[in-house]
């Protein structure tokens, strides 16, 4: 807003030049665009949503009801969660630590840093799954160690849990690292000068200006490492009512003709969505706001 | 709020390695023996119970035959493994020594307590006319079957066709190359296991005719509609026999020799059998095999040993990199 009051007053007239030209276009142009953004929306978005709801619920509330509280989906709606429970405290310590050193600071291997970070989204995930098993496997570096001490980290909880922290590795380092290099290190460094100590400016100073940014980065997060599937298929080993996390009882389910129970607990994954969905675009506005006061 | 964390990680972490506490067996499987496997676990379980008066309980984990046997030899903890033919079991020999050489001597019938073949599954009506596997290297007949290099369902599948095209008149191995050649040229699309061809089969209505196993075919027609599908039999299948063994480290490991072993020999028992033949696998108990006769078509059959010298032969000359399965196949022509 600012900057269109701005150019308003240097320039008389080229808002309004501006505004007219936007708007000018013939009615079956905007028409035609509009129609077109829509129909590609539902199409590839509404609709499956749609078929994914009325397939869950093609027999009823009972079966829907029962699908949902079946043992099998019920441990793998347990494990998905304790998933989370592990991936996203681990990843938002990660990512407010590694954001805060590149963002705060100037030291040789920054941006080799930054795009190690990086790595887990130019990986596929299947390679993020085997790159485990190589590691922790019976045939793998520390397998025969593992075993012989009966520790358990592959095709068990552990490996999965190392599988999705990979996996969403970034979310919370890269929502932060530009917000905290906006902001620059002015606030900081006058706040030591006014005698704050390290931690006291961190959680006074640095923390308070990009709480919105986190909470963005550790929704997708959260998202991500509930809804992973390829990563955690490799290291799952599949076993029903142990290691299968909610992703991969939709398959199982589907792949048993079981299609009723296969959308219903996929309709979990849905709803999961549209719910951070929902906590995103909150978040993101409240975001803008901060960001506005703050400039 | 601190606390309360903490607090839940506890409890979630002790729900999650009770899951592990109680006696249990881990039987890593193949595809389509889902509810095979399901029906067993079950009755096993009681009869354990009446047995010994201890309490079992048997896991499963499903998937392509050779995924899952490089699964249990990266350290998944099977106990058993009931997987789709012998091959896959001799890996875990060869890569990981988890079971001796002469595994398969260790039952009776090739520690194979129950056989299957490969059929064709057709649309209702088989609009394509399909009888035989001459049909299905016809122009415009569009042929479902999965990757014969995952999927062991497919090298039994491949192998049935060259086997057919080898058992003609005037078949040679050129000829046989020839036909299976013109075969996967009709194929659109290589799923990496059976339940997944089926699906792209009977669910997404792709193809003209299925090659399957025959419990496979079964289940499809039995589950989803006798109006939509029927089976073929072909004049000429091969005879499938997927293998069962324990896998001697692992229950060395957690101490369940015995109740492995007994959930193995069990499969050949009265009760096993009548659940192998009730989820359309052909028993090999004489016996209730002709109980159930009627359900399984005579046809012919050969092995494995017979035409192609054992599973290591065959998997080397057709399926290993380079083999002829690579030399024939070229997606998109």
């Amino acid at each position: 807003m600012r900057s269109n009051d701005m150019n308003r007053s240097r320039y008389p007239g080229a808002f309004s030049v501006q505004k007219a030209g936007a708007l000018a276009e013939p009615l079956a142009v905007r028409l035609l665009l509009v129609g077109c953004t829509l129909f590609f929306l539902s199409l590839f978005l509404l609709m499956p949503l749609g078929a994914l709801f009325s397939e869950a619920l093609s027999k009823g509330w009972q079966e829907y009801r029962a699908a949902l509280i079946e043992p099998d989906a019920l441990s793998a709606m347990r494990l998905t969660l304790v998933t989370a429970v592990f991936c996203v405290p681990f990843n938002l310590f990660f990512g407010i630590v590694a954001s805060w050193c590149t963002a705060k600071f100037t030291f040789p291997g920054k941006s080799l840093l930054v795009t190690l970070i990086d790595l887990p989204f130019s990986v596929s995930p299947v390679v993020s799954g085997l790159v485990y098993v190589l590691v922790f496997g019976l045939q793998g570096w520390l397998g025969p160690w593992l075993q012989a001490h009966d520790i358990k980290i592959i095709f068990a909880v552990p490996g999965i849990v190392l599988a999705t922290v990979f996996v969403t590795f970034p979310f919370v380092a890269r929502e932060l690292i530009p917000l905290m290099e906006a902001q620059g290190r002015e606030e900081e460094e006058a706040a030591l000068t006014l005698g704050a100590g390290g931690l006291q400016t961190f959680f006074r100073v640095t923390l308070p200006n990009v709480k919105w940014g986190l909470l963005y980065g550790v929704i997708l997060c959260n998202a991500r490492a509930m809804g992973e599937f390829g990563a955690v298929s490799v290291v799952s080993g599949h076993v029903r009512g142990a290691t299968n996390t909610v992703p991969l009882q939709v398959e199982i389910l589907y792949n048993e003709y079981n299609f009723v129970a296969a959308f219903a607990v996929a309709s979990l994954l849905a709803l999961l969505a549209l719910v951070s969905l929902a906590l995103k675009t909150f978040t993101e506005w409240k975001l803008r706001q901060f960001q506005k006061g703050g400039a | 709020m601190y606390r309360i964390i903490v607090l839940l990680l506890v409890v979630t972490l002790f729900h999650v390695s009770q899951g592990f506490a109680a006696t249990e067996l881990l039987n890593v499987s193949y595809d389509p023996t889902r509810e095979l496997y399901q029906e067993y676990n079950k009755a096993f379980t009681r009869y354990w119970k009446q047995k010994s008066g201890q309490d079992v309980t048997v896991k499963q984990s499903h998937g392509g035959s050779g995924k899952q046997a490089r699964a249990v030899i990266d350290g998944l903890d099977a106990d058993v493994v009931t997987l789709a033919l012998a091959y896959d079991v001799d890996e875990i020999h060869n890569k990981a020594k988890l079971i001796p050489k002469e595994w398969q001597k260790r039952l009776p019938k090739n520690s194979s307590p129950y056989s299957s073949t490969i059929v064709f599954l057709v649309r209702k009506g088989n609009p394509k006319q399909i009888r035989d596997w001459n049909d299905l290297v016809r122009p415009g007949v569009s042929v479902i079957t999965p990757n014969p290099k995952t999927s062991g369902g497919a090298r039994w599948n491949y192998l049935a066709a060259w086997a057919y095209a080898l058992k003609q008149k005037g078949g040679s191995e050129a000829s046989a190359r020839e036909f299976v050649g013109k075969l996967f040229r009709n194929v659109p699309v290589l799923d990496s296991g059976a339940r997944g061809s089926t699906t792209t089969f009977v669910q997404r209505g792709q193809g003209d005719v299925l090659i399957a196993w025959e419990n496979e075919a079964f289940l499809a027609v039995n589950e989803l509609g006798r109006d939509r599908f029927e089976i073929v039999v072909p004049s000429l299948s091969i005879l499938a026999e997927p293998p069962v063994t324990l896998v001697d480290k692992v229950v060395d490991r957690k101490g369940t020799r015995v109740v492995a072993q007994e959930y193995l020999k069990y499969l050949y028992s009265q009760e096993g059998q009548e659940i192998a033949a009730r989820n359309y696998y052909r028993p090999s108990d004489r016996k209730v095999a002709g109980k159930y006769a009627k359900l399984f078509p005579k046809l012919k059959l050969v092995t494995v040993d017979q035409t192609f010298g054992g599973w290591t032969r065959a998997q080397k000359t057709h399926f290993a990199d380079g083999g002829t399965f690579d030399q024939i196949y070229r997606p998109g022509r």
